[in-house]
């Protein structure tokens, strides 16, 4: 359902606390950071923390790191593996959905403006609940599907095969992309979104899997594919420079194939 | 979507409007405008049919600043229509749809858009004078 306004409870307080940067500190840039703390009661809030460059990592994360280490240990965020590989640290960073840890904090003019991803239900501060998203990548069964006699060794794709592979297993799921639909914001119970519709098509793409058919048949939808309306926000966030929208096109295509 | 007790993070504004949503939305404004617009042509070929009198009221309403805005904007919403719907039929084949070619191909469909509906009307006024 498309409801422009947050709900009365998840409407931003416009009152906040602001950390400043401790003295001498030359080089401050600020970082207005969305808070959620479940046992306040209270309605979230940004706080602003001024953060001092000169003796700050180059990331986006390593400012939030430095925050809960020397300002405020109440903040709370996900994050792993600081180099773009886990997904943890997925998050809103001046506007656009990305991963910190990969995010130069000098590509950012004026404040730092983060939060969580878009849309979700929030357990703490930048920490979304991701069950719903979750579950849907299970509801595309994302693992190889054969009936033939499994061989003596492993199955075996040609190298042109394998190439159609590339530009999908490289997904990590950190859902920047899912989250940055508009779609995926009004339909989120009955949509898929681009990051699973993502990985149906890794499936779809794979040589080796035998259960193409039914595969589409579970995606014939109005909703569950056809609420993408390309609108490309997906394509435009993907971190690892990953095309969900022309994946759902590629599916879309299929279909057609399929009814001939 | 929302769950139990918990807030739902903010979306339209915290999102920056990139671009690529601008014409997407835009997409649908214009497609809504060309609903209204077929009113107004229903209503001036009706008008036609009904005799001189309702016709040349009709004329005369269509030829005041405020029809003339109307139609610039109804003309406004049929090329943009058009052209993103071009757009959108490329897409559908699977091409046109990396980050470069989606900037790219914003600024063609807007452009595009723009020259026709500035031909439409300076040939309109060219042949029939206003």
């Amino acid at each position: 359902m498309v409801e422009f306004l947050l709900p009365k409870d998840s409407r931003v307080r416009k009152t906040g606390i602001t950390y400043k940067a401790p003295g001498g500190a030359t080089n401050i840039k600020k970082f207005k950071v969305y808070r959620y703390n479940p046992d306040a009661g209270e309605n979230p809030r940004i706080d602003t923390y001024e953060v001092d460059l000169d003796t700050c990592g180059p990331m986006v994360l390593d400012a939030i790191i430095k925050i809960k280490n020397e300002q405020d240990s109440t903040l709370t965020f996900r994050r792993s593996c600081r180099e773009g590989v886990c997904g943890s640290c997925a998050m809103n960073i001046d506007g656009t959905n990305t991963l910190a840890c990969t995010k130069p904090i000098d590509e950012i003019k004026g404040d730092v403006k983060i939060f969580p991803l878009p849309h979700m239900p929030v357990v703490k501060d930048l920490v979304p609940d991701l069950n719903l998203t979750y579950s849907q990548y299970r509801d595309i069964e994302p693992w190889l599907k054969a009936d033939t006699a499994a061989p003596n060794q492993e199955r075996l794709q040609s190298e042109a095969d394998r190439a159609k592979l590339d530009g999908l297993w490289e997904c990590i799921l950190c859902f920047c992309c899912q989250t940055s639909c508009p779609s995926y914001w009004w339909n989120s119970e009955r949509y898929l979104g681009p990051a699973v519709l993502l990985q149906a098509y890794r499936w779809l793409a794979d040589s080796r899997d035998e259960a193409k058919e039914e595969r589409l048949e579970a995606l014939e939808d109005p909703f569950r594919l056809y609420r993408c309306h390309t609108i490309m926000n997906c394509t435009m966030a993907c971190p690892k420079g990953l095309n969900p929208g022309k994946a759902i096109a590629e599916i879309k295509k299929l279909q057609l194939e399929r009814r001939g | 979507m929302k769950a139990g007790n918990r807030p739902l993070s903010p979306h339209l504004e915290a999102y920056r409007m990139l671009p690529n949503m601008v014409l997407s939305i835009t997409h649908r404004f214009t497609g809504v405008g060309l609903g209204v617009g077929a009113l107004f042509l229903t209503y001036w070929l009706t008008a036609a049919a009904y005799g001189p009198e309702a016709f040349a009221r009709a004329q005369s309403l269509m030829g005041s600043w405020f029809g003339i805005l109307c139609l610039l904007g109804f003309s406004g919403c049929l090329f943009y229509h058009l052209c993103n719907g071009v757009r959108h039929l490329i897409w559908d084949t699977g091409r046109l749809l990396s980050k470069e070619e989606l900037k790219f191909s914003a600024f063609v469909t807007v452009g595009a858009a723009g020259a026709l509906t500035l031909i439409t009307w300076i040939a309109g006024f060219a042949m029939g004078g206003g």
